[in-house]
């Protein structure tokens, strides 16, 4: 076949041409992957939810609401519910004081107010410092160190503010920061404790 | 025959996209901080590296010169969208470590060199053999630096550890690790060619 | 190989060397690291032989190995380089990690390019920032000093380090200063009572060195001075304006190794402009960027940025400040 000449007609054709089949293969893939996508999102935070969670059996992503806390952010909440019955929340708690950007940490609670887990989900921290916070604070062979399995008290504070937990070494900012983000998620907890968990362990 | 080979052999050592010619270095020192991450880099760009190249060898007479540019473009584009929506689907923790580097392998230097120095002037078949020769090339180069950086800044190779992580020096997983490596990396290929001519 | 007299003819020759010069930086450095052996004890010197050994036998492997020419060790810049990496760690420093830097202070700062004369950073530095990205809990705890080499060593943050981790926490400099971690004083900082590497610790001891320097004419007032006059006057600025976000600059003069790194890093020969103008111009660049990383930045101390960061930009000032061709009128 004989090159094509460039003009204008010929160009425009080509262009055209090529465009609408590429946009055509584009749509085909989208489809197919459209489902599969949107899967793997969802396992994501719900495998982000199951990891922090008492063991439950509902969805909670289906069912997840947002609570106001002081300063007037909203935070997402995710209830883990075993045969209908609250067992737990998972929070997605976020902060602004972290050393670099935001940090964003999925906190989840038993109905008692223990943190039964949290998963660091984003954060921009210095790596080798700040980054190390989800194995510093949840290392449970050490307990001047560790948050888990522990009901959040005053004390949770790193130990420069007058609290109990040691902070990761040289990253005071990045373990205020964390404390802070829990905080939050604690208010949170202590939200849904007061109004929803009455009205919904309360027989229908 | 031999010819043929050659076309796929050029890539790896004498023509390396990376360590000889120096092209896509964005994704080459972005990707790089593990060698499972420099490896899926690889695999994706040379997944549309081989598309592209066939597709473009076999339009070649039917896109006129003055538009070549643009056209080569949305087809490497579409190629990229492919790959990065199969990859969001089926391999949702390595997307997300490449993430903002996917969509870059548009405009990464060898994609589009390639096409435009050989996929536009060879046989369909050529093409894809430069194409897989060029990618195995690029892949070969990333893993090969991001091996070494995962070993010098964590004590692992993929994700295997060798020595124990304390020892790490995390500025080879971080940027500067990544000029210094390759640095290096450069300097090896170039005594390897000196001593064999 | 004297590679130091780059400038146009005509050159009377003096009786400086490259030997020689660097002998009188070593003697510039001694008080300062007496100070640091009696502050810091035996850590001290155990990572202050470490670095010189390493960088001496790094060089010397190095040339005779992998670059196949004759090893110039014995012009001393390689134990200068040592001595200025070990003054820039922590005296409790892992020796391993001080090896690792002198590797890489040597190797990649000073041989790829070519062996001293053609490395554009400074080596000792090089490494320190190296280092400092790559063991970053270990380049910012820092012991604190003892009296006695046998009284257990602590650790602690640097002023600049509490000041900038306070500030971040929201509160100003009079509420910092008050905190229990905040014992320090300008007088201290004068004699080497305060947590910090090994060679920033002593602003008198280092003075000494410069005085020194300055009288055997091995380095001339203008780097370290311009340096300290930006410093002054743009901390001093910020200060005025808001004297609750902004420490004053004696604070900035005496902490972060300025004194260190003004006297001894700036001012080295191969980095460094040439002529007196675009040594104003250097140094003015580097207590800018100084301040502007140590208020506005991420990391506590930005002096090391700051001198490689001028340090790239030696050969654009020495293009637009050449002297004069002798004779030439414009």
């Amino acid at each position: 076949m004989e090159k094509l000449k460039s003009s204008f007609k010929n160009m425009l054709l080509s262009l055209a041409l090529i465009s609408i089949v590429v946009a055509g293969l584009l749509a085909l893939v989208y489809g197919m992957t459209k489902e599969p996508i949107s899967q793997a999102e969802k396992q994501k935070q719900e495998k982000a939810i199951k990891d922090v969670t008492p063991d439950f059996n509902n969805n909670p992503t289906d069912e997840k609401f947002e609570i106001e806390i002081s300063g007037g952010d909203k935070l997402t909440v995710f209830p883990a519910k075993k045969d209908g019955k609250l067992v737990g929340i998972a929070v997605e708690t976020n902060t602004k004081k972290g050393f670099s950007g935001e940090i964003k940490i999925m906190v989840g609670f038993d109905i008692d107010g223990v943190i039964k887990n949290y998963s660091v989900l984003k954060h921009a921290e210095t790596p080798g410092l700040g980054a190390k916070m989800q194995e510093w604070f949840s290392d449970t062979s050490k307990p001047t160190q560790n948050v888990v399995n522990r009901k959040w008290n005053s004390n949770m504070k790193v130990k420069k503010d007058g609290g109990e937990i040691d902070a990761i070494t040289a990253a005071t900012i990045s373990s205020r920061a964390f404390m802070d983000a829990l905080n939050r998620a604690y208010e949170v907890y202590l939200k849904v404790n007061e109004s929803d968990l009455q009205t919904q362990e309360s027989p229908e | 025959m031999s010819k043929k080979i050659n076309i796929l052999t050029n890539g790896i050592l004498k023509e390396n996209p990376v360590l000889v010619l120096l092209l896509g270095m964005c994704p080459t020192l972005g990707t790089t901080s593990s060698a499972i991450n420099g490896f899926g880099m690889g695999i994706a760009t040379t997944f549309v590296l081989i598309c592209s190249n066939m597709v473009i060898s076999m339009l070649k007479n039917f896109i006129p010169d003055k538009v070549r540019i643009p056209a080569f473009i949305v087809i490497i584009a579409s190629f990229v969208t492919i790959v990065e929506m199969i990859m969001q689907a089926y391999m949702p923790p390595l997307y997300e470590s490449l993430g903002l580097f996917i969509p870059l392998i548009v405009v990464n230097c060898i994609v589009l060199g390639r096409a435009e120095a050989f996929a536009s002037k060879n046989s369909t078949f050529s093409s894809i053999l430069d194409g897989i020769g060029m990618g195995a090339g690029f892949t070969l180069a990333l893993t090969v630096l991001g091996s070494i950086r995962e070993f010098l800044g964590t004590g692992k190779i993929f994700n295997f550890q060798i020595y124990p992580e304390d020892y790490g020096l995390l500025a080879f997983v971080l940027a500067p690790g990544a000029f210094i490596v390759l640095g290096f990396l450069i300097v090896i290929v170039n005594k390897l060619k000196t001593t064999k001519n | 190989m004297n590679k130091l007299i780059i400038s146009p003819s005509p050159h009377i020759h003096g009786e400086f060397s490259t030997k020689r010069l660097m002998r009188d930086v070593i003697i510039a450095l001694l008080p300062a690291l007496c100070v640091s052996f009696y502050f810091f004890g035996l850590g001290a010197m155990t990572v202050v032989c470490v670095a010189v050994i390493s960088c001496v036998v790094f060089e010397y492997l190095i040339q005779k190995f992998l670059l196949k020419t004759t090893p110039t060790v014995n012009d001393y810049s390689a134990i200068v380089t040592g001595l200025i990496l070990a003054f820039n760690l922590p005296s409790n420093f892992p020796l391993w990690l001080v090896v690792v830097g002198s590797l890489i202070a040597i190797g990649v700062g000073k041989m790829v390019f070519g062996g001293l004369g053609n490395n554009p950073f400074n080596p000792a530095l090089v490494g320190r920032v190296f280092l400092l990205i790559a063991r970053p809990v270990e380049m910012t705890t820092w012991p604190l000093p003892i009296n006695m080499i046998t009284a257990d060593a602590t650790t602690g943050a640097t002023p600049l380090a509490i000041i900038k981790e306070g500030l971040k926490n929201g509160l100003t400099i009079d509420q910092i200063k008050s905190q229990a971690d905040y014992t320090f004083t300008y007088l201290d900082s004068l004699w080497g009572q305060i947590g910090g590497s090994l060679g920033e610790v002593s602003a008198i001891a280092l003075l000494l060195g410069f005085a020194y320097l300055l009288v055997r004419k091995v380095i001339t007032w203008h780097i370290p001075i311009t340096i300290f006059l930006t410093v002054t006057v743009f901390s001093g600025t910020l200060h005025l304006v808001n004297p609750n976000q902004f420490i004053d600059p004696v604070f900035h003069l005496l902490t972060g190794g300025m004194i260190l790194g003004a006297v001894y890093m700036a001012t080295d020969y191969v980095t460094s402009p040439m002529t007196h103008k675009g040594m104003i111009v250097y140094g003015t660049g580097i207590g800018l960027i100084t301040i502007a990383i140590r208020t506005f930045g991420s990391y506590p101390e930005g002096l090391s940025f700051a001198i490689l960061f001028m340090n790239a930009m030696v050969p654009l000032i020495n293009k637009y400040m050449k002297p004069k061709l002798f004779g030439e009128i414009k």
